[in-house]
């Protein structure tokens, strides 16, 4: 069985034929060529596949597709801005933050989330906000310094009204 | 990519009722727990009704009583950061925050979180064990490290919930919708001992949705808590933990709510220790004592007897959080 949807996707507006069957995951894979989510564990454990549905985090290997009908979703390409690296993303180079890779665009999104609603997390802050993000290589205190640094340098650009200070995300997190 | 299955998704809850009546039928609320079921071929579906469109489902609103409606599709994640739940109810807000993690909290619903099926690594796994329509319970021979000590009878499945077992301390009642109407119950007799029946968790029948979840108003000196032990500090199921609801009156119990969770096959209320609490004033000795006979009666299996220690201990230490 076949549905119809219409979403948008890190800002461009997406219509797309789906089996009711296939994850959103996979459709942003498979179906939008947008490749930076990832496919772990597939059963909402590892957090891999972590995308913002209207502004929140959510597993998008437990989102059907059709479920994301008439949403927003930002993936992780969406959090930079004309070939501009987010803050967050700038940290976890410059903290090697990323062994092998494979949980960072997820980490990245979570953290992504957590910096709109609290733009001062303290590291237990920081963790809670990852604990659905697994990671097998780093021993995560690199992926903790580097969310609190991307913080600080998003803290300081708003100061200064520079560009690191805006959220390349256009969605408003839903009160 | 999923089994095939035909997909709804009803605008109204009676669309949904009759959707759900239909044979194979199985509902979506979150999803978090269906998908997973449904790709690890636990079971099947016909069709999948997504209960996502009824937007009278969702949200909180205080009721006249000064009690609290929550809908049954408001997410874990908002239960857990609604400020009235945790000031009135704590055990509910607690019990929320500790389930899954903070992104499957804004997925899931605290009715999917009532409904969804147990963690067994058997029931799970490629096993014809007893819950799903097998002669035998593989964890009585097997790897039951996580399993029953309380109220096992053919399946030694523990219940999942976070939330059960607070909205059984608090005396939450549920609504549920079906071909015959709505009717209300209790939190507690949602749930189905495996003595009764060792298939399903719930009592719902073909066609019903749980709707609601309403909590009595507060009463007067409430406290409450939910303690959760895991082998992690977070994303995990709990190996063991209790859900606290007290009311206390001039220095004395005056009411109490004690239920157990990650034990038994269902949300484990502990009557004698409520009957206990009553009436006394909480110490240290008392404490003690009621948490040596929120145990008493328990059948560990070959590895879960440290579920013994670790429940009295959870009982202990969360009423002296209280005293």
């Amino acid at each position: 069985m076949k549905k119809t949807i219409t979403l948008d996707v890190n800002g461009v507006a997406e219509t797309a034929e789906v089996e009711v069957g296939q994850t959103l995951l996979r459709f942003l894979r498979d179906g939008l060529d947008l490749t930076g989510t990832k496919e772990g564990c597939n059963e909402g454990e590892c957090g891999s596949c972590m995308v913002l549905l209207d502004g929140r985090p959510v597993n998008s290997c437990l989102v059907l597709a059709v479920e994301a009908d008439g949403r927003s979703v930002t993936t992780v390409e969406g959090l930079s801005r004309e070939g501009v690296l987010h803050p967050l993303q700038k940290a976890f180079l410059s903290q090697a933050a990323v062994q092998c890779g494979f949980c960072t665009p997820g980490m990245v999104v979570s953290a992504a989330a957590l910096l709109r609603e609290n733009p001062e997390p303290t590291e237990d802050d920081v963790k809670k906000a990852l604990a659905g993000n697994l990671c097998r290589c780093t021993g995560y205190k690199q992926i903790v310094d580097a969310v609190r640094d991307a913080a600080a340098a998003m803290r300081a650009g708003a100061v200064a009204g520079g560009e690191a200070g805006k959220p390349a995300e256009r969605e408003e997190v839903p009160a | 990519m999923l089994p095939s299955f035909r997909y709804v998704r009803p605008r109204t809850v009676s669309e949904a009722v009759k959707a759900l009546a239909a044979e194979g039928a199985r509902a979506h609320a979150g999803g978090t727990d269906l998908l997973g079921c449904l790709r690890d071929g636990v079971f099947d579906a016909k069709s999948v009704v997504s209960l996502s469109g009824l937007d009278d489902l969702k949200g909180i609103s205080p009721t006249k009583d000064g009690g609290l409606k929550i809908g049954a599709l408001t997410t874990l994640a908002e239960v857990a950061r609604h400020p009235g739940i945790a000031k009135g109810w704590p055990a509910l807000a607690q019990g929320a925050a500790a389930a899954a993690s903070p992104q499957l909290r804004n997925q899931g619903t605290l009715g999917g979180n009532l409904c969804q099926r147990p963690r067994c690594w058997y029931f799970r796994g490629d096993f014809d064990c007893a819950r799903k329509g097998g002669e035998i319970c593989y964890a009585v021979e097997g790897e039951n490290t996580y399993h029953a000590i309380f109220g096992g009878s053919g399946c030694f499945i523990v219940h999942p919930s976070d939330t059960a077992s607070p909205l059984v301390a608090l005396r939450a009642t549920v609504k549920v919708v079906g071909p015959k109407g709505a009717r209300s119950l209790p939190v507690e007799k949602l749930f189905v001992l495996p003595a009764v029946d060792h298939t399903r968790e719930t009592i719902l029948a073909p066609g019903e949705v749980l709707t609601e979840v309403l909590l009595p108003p507060p009463l007067e000196g409430a406290k409450g808590l939910y303690r959760k032990v895991r082998s992690r500090g977070a994303w995990d199921f709990a190996l063991g933990g209790v859900a606290l609801a007290l009311s206390v009156k001039d220095g004395k119990v005056a009411s109490a709510g004690v239920v157990l969770s990650g034990v038994a096959p269902t949300p484990w209320r502990v009557p004698e220790v409520e009957k206990l609490l009553v009436g006394k004033a909480l110490d240290a000795k008392l404490a003690a004592e009621a948490a040596e006979l929120a145990v008493k009666g328990a059948e560990p299996m070959s590895g879960n007897d440290y579920k013994v220690p670790l429940v009295k201990g959870a009982v202990e230490e969360a009423l002296l959080a209280l005293a």
